[in-house]
């Protein structure tokens, strides 16, 4: 029996849900457009306007959750009426927005202030927070439109913001690569994305979340498959899944609250939220959802091994979220129950991981903007508040009980090996291999940043005089947002499993568990004891330190090291037929097209050059010809005449 | 008194004329037969007037009567100030517009 979806329209205090989106939106006009004269003070005007936001989202939970049907539409104008395609702007309020909501602007307002101390020193500060709000902005619309299309909007507003801070230090070469990069695959995506709505129109009618819903029975088997799978490849080219996943990684250019807030708890997360608010779609066609988890657990893997070979601060924790975010898809693919357990590992994941950023920005400020992880050890005596927060994080990331990490992997860990089938099986196993391997990077990275040996040696101030310097704790600005992170990271565990899950009931239905596999003390139990081993092995391993050079290794090792040959592939797949396509249609261009037109030219003038030699300048010549042609108009005459 | 002769002189004379301007070099001689040519145009004319019995033809010979006294008028005064400037009165040497 299926229940039509309708949302309630929004009134009184829920009408200024708008201003959730203006807000921000005002700020970075006016942070880039009033240039170099709110240097001074734009950072604070940044901040302010994200706080403005969270104040403003957390009275709109209470009020919505006083509400008896949790759910607020507000309409705002007309936007497109061209023949038979109504688009309406307008704004949808549910538990799924409002959850995220939360999340982009609490979260983004712990880093704004965090980015206040980080960027304290850099000359385009002002620039940084004028994107950052159009960030969060975009974001917020993304997150709150309701329709597609207002989302794809919101969709390529934060892509833009993205392509903007990871190449804000645009005179490094590196830098503007890595934007580049981002938003050429992310393209490749929207491309996905911006069919899925067209095939939506072409067939439904109406492309608005209640109309989908409503809807989406009347459609064959073979569409709602195609929709599902186009909508898939944009939510991987914004999550940096399998194969849109090699952006990610080089996203690290941008500065360190650009990766923490964009590429780890809200823009990556983006392709989720599209694939739990597309869930009629996804709900009707299995085998879409058989592929969506095959991307997921295939993804966490692929993230997971490369992580274990990688040296550089940042790139651990992107591959690590690349991996986190698998599981997510793995969640939301397997439907009915699991997309609220996605949704709550997506919480708790922009919680710690977050964290775990902040206190990789932390500890780069304390150590001049050095990355490479062989170059640390023992830092814990000098950042105490960095190593603590970071640790914290870290015990979340892998799963340690009761931290908010073991709440939210573990049931996706258990709804992946409940499958119906030998998917099942298949699945669990993928998951719980990766939650091992995630145990052991971790573990390396935290060992050997935080313990061991000194691997590095005071700097010592040019000139003479001041004594050598240790690296040093960061400033308050900055450890107050890693403590409140850290917080979130512990505390949130069990509240995400139980209520935040019924506070998504509105939205997925009631669901109940279906025959099981495995217990769920037997998963419980094989994960933590899969957990321990990897970071067991990791602690052995790294305790004493590593080499500063690369040692050599296996195959597989080695492949890692090349992030399995993912920018080789897509060098040798499109890169390269690409650049002698435009070789071949260059050359054409020269020889063919402009040898034709100049070739042309060159006849004319050749021919003239022959012509003007009838200028002989003699008179009689000249009376010749009159002559010759006034016979030849009697001739004609007679001809007529006669004839 | 046969029309016919007189049509057939002035085709004589027109002929002798065009081969004349073609032919001679000195630019009076070439005017002569320009003269020459104009007067056999007007010989057909009156001609025809009097093989049809109107007047047509004799108006039209006094109107070249008329252009060629005004031709000679200028073609004369241009050859005196070429013959000024160069020296020398033949065609062939006013070639000043060749390629």
């Amino acid at each position: 029996m299926e229940q039509t979806v309708e949302f309630a329209p929004a009134t009184g205090w829920l009408s200024g849900i708008w201003l959730l989106i203006a807000i921000p939106l005002v700020s970075a006009a006016v942070l880039l457009l009033l240039g170099r004269r709110a240097d001074r003070w734009g950072q604070l005007l940044g901040v302010a306007s994200v706080l403005a936001s969270f104040g403003l989202a957390l009275s709109y939970f209470f009020t919505l959750r006083g509400l008896d049907e949790p759910s607020a539409q507000l309409r705002l104008f007309d936007f497109i009426s061209v023949g038979g395609l109504n688009v309406d702007a307008g704004l949808l309020l549910d538990p799924l927005s409002m959850i995220f909501v939360l999340l982009i602007t609490g979260v983004g307002s712990l880093i704004h202030i965090y980015a206040v101390g980080y960027m304290a020193h850099d000359p385009g500060r002002r620039r940084f927070f004028g994107y950052f709000n159009l960030f969060v902005s975009a974001m917020l619309l993304l997150v709150l439109g309701d329709n597609y299309v207002l989302m794809f909007i919101g969709w390529e507003g934060v892509g833009l913001a993205s392509y903007l801070l990871i190449s804000f230090y645009y005179l490094r070469n590196a830098a503007a690569t890595a934007g580049k990069k981002a938003f050429l695959m992310n393209r490749v995506g929207d491309a996905g994305f911006v069919l899925a709505i067209f095939l939506l129109f072409a067939t439904l009618g109406v492309v608005d979340f209640e109309g989908v819903a409503n809807g989406v029975g009347q459609l064959s088997q073979a569409t709602v498959v195609t929709i599902g799978l186009l909508l898939l490849l944009g939510a991987c080219g914004k999550s940096g899944q399998f194969p849109l996943q090699a952006w990610l990684p080089d996203a690290m250019e941008g500065p360190t609250p650009v990766s923490a807030l964009i590429h780890a708890a809200t823009m990556v997360t983006a392709g989720v939220y599209l694939i739990a608010r597309a869930h009629p779609i996804f709900d009707a066609a299995p085998a879409a959802q058989n592929v969506v988890v095959a991307i997921g657990a295939a993804t966490l893997l692929i993230g997971a091994i490369i992580g274990c070979a990688k040296d550089d601060i940042k790139r651990v924790l992107a591959y690590s979220t690349v991996s986190q975010i698998g599981y997510m898809f793995l969640a939301v693919g397997l439907g009915g129950a699991a997309y609220a357990l996605g949704l709550i590992h997506l919480l708790a994941h922009g919680f710690f991981k977050a964290g775990l950023f902040l206190g990789a920005g932390s500890v780069m400020h304390g150590m001049h903007d050095q990355t490479d992880i062989r170059r640390f050890g023992g830092l814990w005596r000098y950042q105490p508040i960095t190593w603590a927060t970071f640790g914290l994080g870290y015990l979340a990331i892998i799963g340690i009980p009761p931290l908010s990490g073991f709440f939210t992997k573990d049931p996706i860990i258990l709804a992946a090996f409940n499958r119906e089938g030998w998917s099942g099986w298949v699945l669990g196993s993928a998951a719980l291999l990766g939650a091992g391997l995630t145990a052991f990077y971790m573990t390396r990275l935290f060992v050997l940043t935080f313990h061991g040996p000194k691997r590095w040696t005071d700097t010592v101030h040019e000139g003479g005089g001041a004594a050598a310097e240790h690296p040093h704790e960061s400033p308050p600005v900055m450890t107050g947002p890693l403590i409140a992170l850290a917080v979130g990271s512990v505390a949130a565990g069990a509240l995400m499993t139980t209520s935040v899950v019924d506070w998504l009931t509105p939205v997925f239905g009631q669901h109940e568990e279906g025959h099981a596999h495995l217990g769920h003390w037997t998963v419980t139990a094989l994960t933590v004891a899969v957990t321990l081993i990897g970071a067991g092995t990791g602690v052995a391993l790294f305790r004493r330190g590593t080499a500063l050079v690369e040692p050599p290794a296996g195959a597989l090792v080695r492949a890692a090291r090349r992030n399995l040959y993912a920018d080789t592939l897509n060098e040798v797949l499109f890169e390269m037929p690409g650049k002698y396509l435009t070789r071949a249609l260059v050359y054409l261009d020269n020889r063919g097209i402009d040898g034709l037109v100049n070739g042309l030219a060159a006849t004319i003038g050749g021919g003239s050059g022959r012509l003007r030699r009838v200028q002989t300048g003699f008179v009689r010549s000249y009376a010749l010809s009159v002559l010759a042609g006034a016979v030849l108009v009697v001739a004609a005459m007679l001809a007529v005449r006669l004839g | 008194m046969t029309p016919g002769y007189y049509v057939v002189l002035a085709a004589v004379l027109f002929t002798i004329g065009a081969v004349g301007v073609l032919i001679r070099r000195n630019a009076i001689v070439l005017f002569m037969c320009v003269e020459l040519m104009l007067n056999a145009a007007n010989l057909a004319l009156v001609t025809f007037a009097r093989i049809n019995g109107t007047l047509d033809g004799q108006i039209m010979a006094f109107f070249v009567m008329v252009v060629a006294a005004a031709e000679v008028v200028v073609g004369l005064a241009i050859i005196m100030s070429i013959f000024r400037s160069r020296r020398s009165s033949s065609v062939d040497d006013v070639n000043l517009l060749k390629y």
